[in-house]
């Protein structure tokens, strides 16, 4: 694996920091490097933020923020009408997005004409997290479904990752909205 | 053992296997996870001393407790950032005459007004003259591994020492780190052994009021024993190595510029940066390398005329700017490069955390290279904006007039 870089988009509150955290754990886990660079400021709910996840075979030494992303999560969709949201996504690169729409109901379409079908999930994170959380936090449910959709990375290696952040029922819940959120994107993409 | 973790939490635990005596600090963004990993760790029993997490209501409360702590002769740590160092400057001083073996964290952030959060240096740099050692940290692995060194530093110099890890961008940073052991750290780094301490059955006074007979005497020793720290920063940062295994701190780090034409110089976590750009350069043949300053204060100016000598220009980018010095770092260069004819030139970017991006830096180095840069230039800088206000100003004071 050469260089694979993600770039979260959400807001203040939605775990957007501590997905990076541990996506960057799970890439770990599987022996490889990376690195989650958060660019919050002042942690105001509700205030958009970003995370940088790199994965690499190699040393990173690179600090500057993710350009030009291979996979944009983006957990919260009134970010969707940013122009910095979907800013150097890469041809062929991946997006997940946290949604009870469909991509046509999102009206995005015309913004990811070089995105494969099966490269674009919607996935309804906030739902999963409440359904088996009980909570509205959809970081985890979404690297979980980040695995499903770009192959980067195990199941097993979210699900430890997420275990290694949040202990006991807290940490079960996480795994078990990641794991529908995974089986969700994997069904979706068998349809396209 | 190989693990993937904050920062912050690499220089906590590098810090908790020194076994220092007292922990005293105030919080404060970003340096606030370091010490919340500290607390966390005395409150659980994991530092191997019978360590003292103290709490205060300031920063300057914070370090005169480390003053006091480390005169009755105990391993005493602190840590804080931007206007947090500032606050403590009175102390500051005062740790570095006494000639106590401090070592405080600096993650470094900007200073206001206005107010940011964000990552530069100048906080450090504000206290560059203030007698304590000032080394840099690239990535978390050096940062960690430079505390380790820092206590011996410290405490066989007796000059305390700050170990500046950009803010966030480091301390905010996941990345695996190879951690340390404890009987590892305990091989390195030997037991305090104080210069001299409080006693009660031996008093005496320390700091005491020096009149004109003697005070330019005590100055001119400390600054005799300062200069003198150079050689033993790089002794110790081998003897680092030999026990631990890898390479970090010392005074200076080439990386492809042992002959370069064109050599980059910088402080900090943007050296990983240079080295992608370096790597792209050399793909095209190009001349051009960059030199890391591991050790900052003292400033190493004698080593690093001798390492740059062979070069043609010099294009140092740093993350401060003062009123009157321009970038402190070019300063420090071209006052070490002042018999050559080595072209200097002076590159300020990254200020309040904005990000300093390759292809920003590139497009610089490729002016430098035809030799088309100005003497100052800025990262990224909205020019337009600032000469707009500027007009919009004179034409104002015109109007007053």
């Amino acid at each position: 694996m050469s260089l694979f870089e993600v770039r979260i988009h959400g807001r203040g509150g939605q775990g957007v920091v501590s997905a990076a955290e541990m996506l960057s754990v799970a890439v770990f886990t599987e022996g490889k490097h990376a690195q989650a660079i958060p660019s919050f400021g002042s942690e105001r709910m509700g205030a958009p933020v970003q995370s940088f996840v790199r994965f690499s075979d190699h040393d990173i030494r690179t600090r500057e923020p993710v350009i030009e992303p291979d996979c944009l999560i983006i957990q919260d969709v009134t970010l969707l009408s940013h122009e910095s949201t979907f800013a150097g996504l890469k041809e062929g690169g991946y997006v997940l997005i946290n949604s009870t729409h469909t991509i046509e109901e999102l009206g995005i379409a015309d913004k990811l004409k070089k995105i494969p079908a099966s490269h674009l999930m919607v996935v309804n994170a906030t739902g999963l997290a409440r359904e088996h959380l009980g909570r509205p936090i959809p970081n985890a449910a979404l690297i979980g479904g980040f695995s499903a959709i770009t192959g980067q990375l195990k199941f097993e290696s979210i699900e430890k990752a997420i275990h290694k952040k949040f202990a006991g029922a807290v940490g079960d819940g996480n795994v078990a909205a990641a794991r529908a959120a995974f089986n969700e994107v994997l069904e979706a993409k068998g349809l396209n | 053992m190989l693990k993937q973790v904050e920062g912050s939490i690499g220089v906590a635990e590098a810090i908790g296997l020194c076994r220092p005596d007292v922990v005293c600090a105030y919080p404060i963004t970003p340096q606030t996870h370091i010490v919340e990993g500290l607390a966390d760790m005395v409150r659980k029993g994991k530092i191997a001393s019978n360590c003292q997490y103290i709490n205060v209501e300031s920063e300057f409360a914070a370090l005169s407790v480390c003053i006091g702590s480390s005169a009755t002769g105990v391993r005493s740590y602190t840590a804080t950032s931007s206007q947090g160092l500032l606050f403590m400057a009175e102390a500051v001083y005062n740790a570095s005459g006494m000639r106590l073996p401090i070592v405080m964290t600096i993650g470094n952030r900007a200073i206001g007004g206005p107010i940011n959060i964000w990552n530069d240096q100048s906080d450090s740099m504000s206290m560059r003259d203030a007698g304590w050692i000032q080394i840099h940290a690239e990535s978390n692995q050096e940062a960690g591994d430079l505390h380790i060194q820092a206590f011996k530093i410290a405490e066989q110099l007796s000059i305390p020492v700050m170990v500046c890890v950009d803010g966030f961008l480091l301390t905010h940073a996941y990345e695996q780190i190879e951690s340390s052991t404890q009987e590892q750290v305990d091989e390195f780094l030997p037991p305090f052994k104080p210069m001299q301490a409080l006693d009660c059955a031996n008093p005496m006074s320390m700091g005491a009021m020096v009149g004109p007979e003697a005070f330019m005497e005590v100055r001119a020793l400390n600054i005799a024993h300062f200069n003198n720290a150079i050689e033993p920063i790089q002794k110790i940062s081998e003897e680092f190595e030999t026990i631990f295994g890898r390479k970090a701190g010392g005074l200076y780090e080439h990386y492809n510029s042992e002959d370069a034409e064109t050599v980059v110089v910088a402080l900090g976590s943007v050296n990983g940066t240079l080295k992608d750009i370096i790597d792209e350069y050399k793909q095209d043949n190009v001349s051009i390398g960059s030199f890391k300053i591991g050790c900052y204060r003292p400033f190493p100016a004698k080593q690093i005329a001798e390492q740059l000598k062979h070069a043609k220009r010099v294009v140092v980018v740093e993350k401060d700017i003062f009123a009157g010095v321009g970038g402190c770092l070019a300063n420090d260069i071209t006052i070490a490069l002042k018999d050559t004819d080595i072209k200097v030139y002076s590159v300020i970017g990254g200020l309040g955390g904005r990000p300093i991006f390759k292809k920003s830096l590139m497009k610089i180095l490729d002016r430098a290279m035809k030799d088309e840069l100005e003497e100052l230039s800025f990262v990224d800088l909205d020019h337009s904006l600032v000469d707009r206000e500027i007009t919009r100003e004179d034409l104002f004071m015109t109007k007053a007039v």
